[in-house]
C-alpha cells in the first residue's frame, strides 16, 4: 500500500506565524483578562441563577444588582490567614494550586473567538494560536489539571483531602475517556483536529444536529470532567467536607476555585467550537451577511458559552448528587459502549457515502447492522440479566420468609391479658422521678447542641 | 516552526506568573494568628485520628481505574488519526478500524465480566 498523505500534518495554519510580538502579547493579555472576567461573571451568574431556582434573590448587595460579589469575595480571600497543616508536604502543598490553575489558562489558547479581523492595522484571526492538533492541546491541559488536584489531596496529609483527591482523579480520567471518544465523530466530519478548521467545516450545518449522540455524551462527560454537580463527588460536602481543597485557605483556595471555573468555561467554549458552530451566528441572525464578519462573532461565541454555563448551573440547581458507584457505572458501562457503537456507525456511514453510495442506503445499512448485531443482543442480555436478578431477589425473599429467627417470638395466638386493677395512686414518687428524668434529658440536649 | 507555539508559551508565562505571585503573596497579605488547633488537619472539629507519618496511602482500587484509563486512552489515540485521515484510508481503513474496535471490545467485555468495572 502506498503511503497516505495525512491532511493537516506538517503545515501550519496560516495567519498565526507572521504577527509582531507585541500584538501576540496583547492577544495573550486579552485571553487572560477574558478568562478572569468570565470567571468572576460565572460565579455571580451561578449564584444568581441558583438563587432564583430556589426562590431566593441571590447576592444583591455588592455593586449594582450584586454583580461585584465575586470580586469582593476574591479580595476577601486575599486578606485571609494562610494555614498550612503540620503534616502537609510543604513544597507539593504550595505547588498544587499553581499546577491546577496554569493548565486551565493554557487550554484556552486554541479556542477561536471569531474570524480574521483587523487589529491595530494587522489582519489577524481572533484566536491565540492554531495547531493541526488543536483540540489535543485542550485535552492535554485538562489531563494536566488532574495533577494539581491529586497532588493537593496527597500533600495535605489529611484523610478527607486524600480521599477527595483520589476520587477526583479517578472521576476525571474515567470521564476523559468518554469525552475523548465523543470527539472522534467531530474529527471525522471536519477531517481535521484544528479548532478553526472544525469551525469552518460547520458553515452549513452545526455538528450538533448530525452528531446529537456525540453531543449528549460530551455534555454529560464534561460535567464529570469538571467535577460539577451532580457529579461533584470529589467535594461532596456531606461525605468529604470539601474534598481535595479542605486544607487550603486564602489565595491557594482561590486558585482552585479559579481553575474549576476556568475549566467550566473551557469545556463550554470547546462544546461551542466542536458542536455549536463556534463563533458562527445562530440561524435567524445568520441570514444577515454581516453577522459572521468583523467583531460580531465574539458576541455569538460568548452567548453560546454563557448558554452552556447556564446548563451547568441548571443541572446543579436541579439534580441530586449521584452515588460514587452509580457514577462510575454511568461512565464505564453506559457512555463508553454507546460511544464506541456510535463511532462505528458514523464512520461506516461516512465511508460508504464517500464511496458513492446513495445517502439512504449508506445510512440505513450501518444503522441496521448496528441495531441487529449490537443493540438487540445487548437489550436481550439486559432483559435476561434483570429477570435473573428479579428471580434471585424473589428467591432471597422466600428464603427470608422460611428462615427460623434466632430471637424468641411470642406465640401467634397470644391473648392480651386483662389489665390489673390499680389499687392506690403512686403520683408523688412518679412525679419526682419524672422531673429528675426530664432534667437529665434537658441537660443532655443542651450539651449536645 | 515554533511560531504557533509562541503564544502558548507566553500565556504559560503569564498564567504561571499570576499563579505564583498570588500564592506567594498570600502569607504577607493575610493576618498571622498562631493557634495550634488551626495547624491540625480538619476532621469536622473532632480530635483527628492519628496518621502515619508521610501521606502515602492510596487504595489499590484506583490503580485498576488508572490501568483501564490507559487502555481506553490508547484506543482514543488510534481513533483520532483515523478520524482525521478517514477520506484517504477509505474502505480499507473502515474494515481495519472495525477490527480494532472489536478487539478492544473483547478486552472491555472481559473486564466487565470479571467485575473490573464494579465499584465495591
Amino acid at each position: 500500500m502506498s503511503p497516505v498523505a495525512l491532511p493537516g500534518s506538517g503545515q501550519n495554519v496560516p495567519g498565526f506565524g507572521d504577527l509582531p510580538i507585541w500584538l501576540v502579547l496583547i492577544k495573550v493579555l486579552l485571553v487572560f483578562v477574558f478568562l478572569v472576567v468570565m470567571t468572576l461573571f460565572a460565579i455571580v451568574f451561578e449564584r444568581k441563577v441558583v438563587g432564583r431556582m430556589q426562590n431566593r434573590i441571590g447576592p444583591n448587595r455588592v455593586g449594582p444588582w450584586g454583580t461585584l460579589q465575586s470580586l469582593a469575595d476574591g479580595m476577601k480571600l486575599a486578606f485571609k490567614e494562610e494555614i498550612i497543616p503540620v503534616l502537609a508536604d510543604k513544597a507539593v502543598y504550595w505547588l498544587a494550586p499553581v499546577v491546577s490553575a496554569v493548565p486551565a489558562f493554557l487550554a484556552f489558547s486554541v479556542i477561536p473567538f471569531g474570524p480574521t479581523v483587523s487589529m491595530f492595522g494587522h489582519r489577524t484571526p481572533l484566536q491565540l494560536t492554531d495547531l493541526p492538533v488543536g483540540v489535543l492541546v485542550v485535552f492535554a491541559c485538562s489531563s494536566l489539571g488532574v495533577y494539581g488536584i491529586v497532588l493537593s489531596g496527597w500533600a495535605s496529609g489529611s484523610t478527607y483531602p486524600l480521599l477527595g483527591g483520589l476520587r477526583s482523579a479517578a472521576q476525571m480520567i474515567s470521564y476523559e475517556v468518554a469525552m475523548g471518544l465523543s470527539m472522534v465523530a467531530v474529527f471525522l466530519f471536519a477531517g481535521t483536529m484544528s479548532t478553526s478548521g472544525i469551525v469552518s467545516s460547520q458553515d452549513h450545518l452545526w455538528n450538533v444536529i448530525p452528531l446529537i449522540v456525540s453531543f449528549c455524551i460530551y455534555a454529560i462527560s464534561v460535567v464529570g470532567e469538571t467535577n460539577r454537580a451532580p457529579f461533584d463527588l470529589a467535594e461532596a460536602e456531606s461525605e468529604l467536607v470539601g474534598g481535595f481543597h479542605t486544607e487550603y485557605s486564602s489565595f491557594k483556595f482561590a486558585m482552585f476555585f479559579l481553575a474549576e471555573y476556568i475549566n467550566m468555561i473551557t469545556v463550554s467554549a470547546l462544546a461551542t467550537t466542536l458542536f455549536l458552530g463556534g463563533w458562527r451566528a445562530p440561524w435567524p441572525l445568520s441570514l444577515w451577511h454581516g453577522a459572521n464578519a468583523g467583531w460580531w462573532p465574539v458576541l455569538w461565541f460568548v452567548g453560546k458559552v454563557v448558554a452552556f454555563i447556564f446548563v451547568f448551573v441548571w443541572l446543579r440547581g436541579t439534580l441530586p448528587r449521584l452515588r460514587y458507584d452509580q457514577f462510575m457505572h454511568l461512565g464505564w458501562k453506559t457512555l463508553i459502549p454507546i460511544n464506541l457503537v456510535w463511532i462505528l456507525a458514523v464512520t461506516s456511514i461516512h465511508v460508504l457515502r464517500d464511496r458513492g453510495w446513495p445517502a439512504w442506503k449508506a445510512t440505513v445499512l450501518p444503522l441496521g447492522i448496528v441495531l441487529l448485531l449490537i443493540v438487540v443482543p445487548a437489550l436481550m442480555a439486559y432483559e435476561g440479566y434483570t429477570a435473573r436478578r428479579l428471580a434471585a431477589a424473589a428467591e432471597d425473599d422466600e428464603d427470608a420468609g422460611r428462615e427460623e429467627p434466632t430471637f424468641p417470638i411470642p406465640p401467634l395466638d397470644l391473648r392480651v391479658p386483662t389489665s390489673p386493677v390499680r389499687r392506690e395512686p403512686v403520683t408523688a414518687g412518679l412525679r419526682g422521678g419524672a422531673t429528675a428524668l426530664d432534667r437529665t434529658i434537658d441537660h443532655g440536649d443542651t450539651s449536645d447542641g | 516552526m515554533l511560531a504557533p507555539y509562541l503564544p502558548i508559551l507566553l500565556l504559560f508565562a503569564l498564567a504561571t506568573g499570576f499563579a505564583v505571585f498570588s500564592v506567594g503573596i498570600a502569607p504577607f497579605t493575610g493576618p498571622r494568628r498562631y493557634n495550634k488547633a488551626k495547624l491540625d488537619f480538619y476532621e469536622c472539629g473532632i480530635e483527628p485520628t492519628p496518621q502515619p507519618m508521610g501521606p502515602s496511602r492510596f487504595p489499590v482500587k484506583y490503580y485498576l481505574t488508572a490501568m483501564l484509563f490507559i487502555v481506553f486512552d490508547i484506543e482514543i489515540i488510534f481513533l483520532y488519526p483515523y478520524a482525521v485521515a478517514n477520506k484517504a484510508l477509505g474502505l480499507f481503513g473502515l474494515v481495519e478500524i472495525i477490527l480494532f474496535v472489536a478487539t478492544v471490545f473483547v478486552a472491555y467485555a472481559y473486564v466487565w465480566r470479571r467485575g473490573g468495572l464494579d465499584w465495591d
